[in-house]
């Protein structure tokens, strides 16, 4: 892990953040909010790994709780082990093209699920009518339209700085 | 090429050195615990305590950023704003055209409970006083049908037989005569107005006592006439007009004396007839009438 592609990497997950807890928290299309930090989160495990994906969860996680004001710890135990996962499906079998949209659909269910469970654990329970059936299928074609673009996005970003020409020459072992 | 692996720029030494299985549960279970240490936490301290004071600096800090991001943002907002107000213009003004119709029926509402109330109030008023002819009782009736045409005087009010209501029996309001029962049933009961071709009602001028029949002209409209006055009377304008209620033997008028019923609005002496030709305007406003007083005679 280079220290660049940590700071890459950092930064990518920092300002996802502060644009979710400031701007797009606010922003609601048919009862969805679009999670921008998850799907970075996504990206970055898929193409970093399961230990980038936990830190980087975990440190977003802490943000957005104090940006939030929220409980300290719910959103970083969350997306911690939703960025640990990812990364381990990305480090195993998460490499074909539909590994982006398929993770990012997945891990937007399951948080869903998660933070239901999380907040009825602490007794902060919100309905879960409204936040599995009311918000969570909106919520959840925003993050699938998001995915590509963010995931390209964030390769990019995480690809500047490393040597990626493509190979010109091929010397033939005799 | 979202799935192209050369895209992805992970080392191949980088598994190795930092993703080896027991690397990653440690990260992972310290990371967990580290988040329920600080659920904890925050859960049993006050809210002035350490992690609540770190979180407090924390967002202060976070805030610059915040305040960035929203600025940078709001043009964009204001145009999804403005484009999300342009889709849900129109059902919003289907909404609040729906919203003015219910209000506007609601004011109308309002208003004839208004006026009904001051016309009930006015009954009150003068059931109670002095004015009210003796012998009788007053049955305040609503009025439920009103004339389909100004050629059909007629109105169905909702008391009846079961209410003590008789055929004949005097109608009033507050401001003055309005007709008499001409059909009864359980519940309703029909009455002729005065505007009706067919009433007719000895009337007297209080100020001259002279003694006619109010009748309506022919044609349309609420004038009635004091008619069968002779011309040596000296009816004038302004006269008022009352019911004579007169009795002779056995017989007498079904309306009781002095009940208002006008006032004289024009005075004429046509040389072809032997009486003089006085229009009475009425009191009663019969185009508003939502309730009346029926006398009923006391046994």
């Amino acid at each position: 892990m280079s220290v660049l592609d940590g700071a890459k990497a950092a930064a990518l997950l920092f300002v996802a953040a502060v644009i979710q807890v400031s701007v797009l928290n606010s922003v609601t299309v048919i009862g969805g909010t679009p999670d921008l930090l998850l799907i970075t989160l996504c990206a970055v495990a898929l193409l970093r790994g399961s230990i980038f994906g936990a830190v980087g969860g975990f440190f977003a996680g802490l943000i957005v709780d104090t940006a939030t004001l929220e409980t300290m710890g719910v959103t970083a135990l969350l997306l911690t082990l939703a960025g640990y996962w990812i990364g381990r499906y990305g480090e195993t079998t998460g490499r074909g093209r539909h590994a982006p949209v398929l993770s990012v659909g997945v891990v937007t269910i399951l948080y869903a699920f998660g933070a239901l469970l999380v907040r009825y654990l602490l007794g902060q329970g919100g309905s879960p009518r409204v936040v599995l059936l009311d918000a969570l299928p909106p919520s959840l074609l925003f993050n699938l339209l998001l995915a590509i673009p963010v995931f390209l996005f964030c390769r990019w970003v995480l690809s500047l700085g490393h040597d990626s020409q493509p190979v010109r020459e091929v010397r033939l072992i005799e | 090429m979202l799935g192209s692996s050369s895209q992805r720029s992970t080392p191949a030494s980088y598994s190795s050195r930092f993703s080896g299985p027991v690397r990653r549960r440690i990260v992972l279970g310290v990371l967990v615990v580290v988040s329920l240490v600080l659920i904890t936490v925050y859960f049993r301290e006050t809210p002035g305590g350490a992690l609540h004071n770190i979180q407090s600096a924390g967002s202060t800090v976070l805030r610059p950023f915040e305040v960035a991001a929203t600025r940078v943002a709001h043009p964009f907002q204001d145009l999804y704003n403005y484009l999300r107000g342009l889709v849900h213009a129109k059902s919003e003004r289907d909404r609040l055209q729906a919203e003015l119709d219910k209000t506007r029926q609601r004011l109308i509402q309002y208003q004839l409970a208004v006026q009904n109330n001051k016309q009930l109030r006015a009954s009150l008023h003068y059931i109670s006083g002095r004015r009210f002819p003796q012998g009788f009782r007053a049955l305040t009736a609503e009025i439920i049908s009103k004339p389909p045409s100004q050629f059909e005087q007629h109105v169905v009010i909702g008391a009846g037989s079961a209410d003590g209501i008789r055929d004949d029996d005097p109608v009033v309001s507050a401001d003055g005569l309005v007709g008499k029962v001409t059909k009864v049933a359980a519940n309703q009961a029909q009455v002729t107005l005065l505007t009706d071709e067919d009433s007719a009602v000895s009337a007297l001028d209080i100020d001259t006592q002279a003694e006619g029949i109010v009748k309506h002209g022919h044609g349309p409209g609420t004038n009635l006439f004091l008619d069968q006055v002779p011309k040596s009377e000296h009816v004038t304008l302004n006269n008022r007009i009352v019911t004579a209620g007169w009795h002779q033997g056995d017989l007498s008028s079904i309306y009781p004396k002095g009940i208002p019923i006008g006032i004289v609005s024009s005075v004429g002496f046509p040389s072809t007839d032997l009486y003089a030709r006085v229009q009475v305007t009425p009191y009663v406003d019969f185009s508003s009438l939502d309730s009346v007083i029926v006398l009923v005679a006391k046994k």
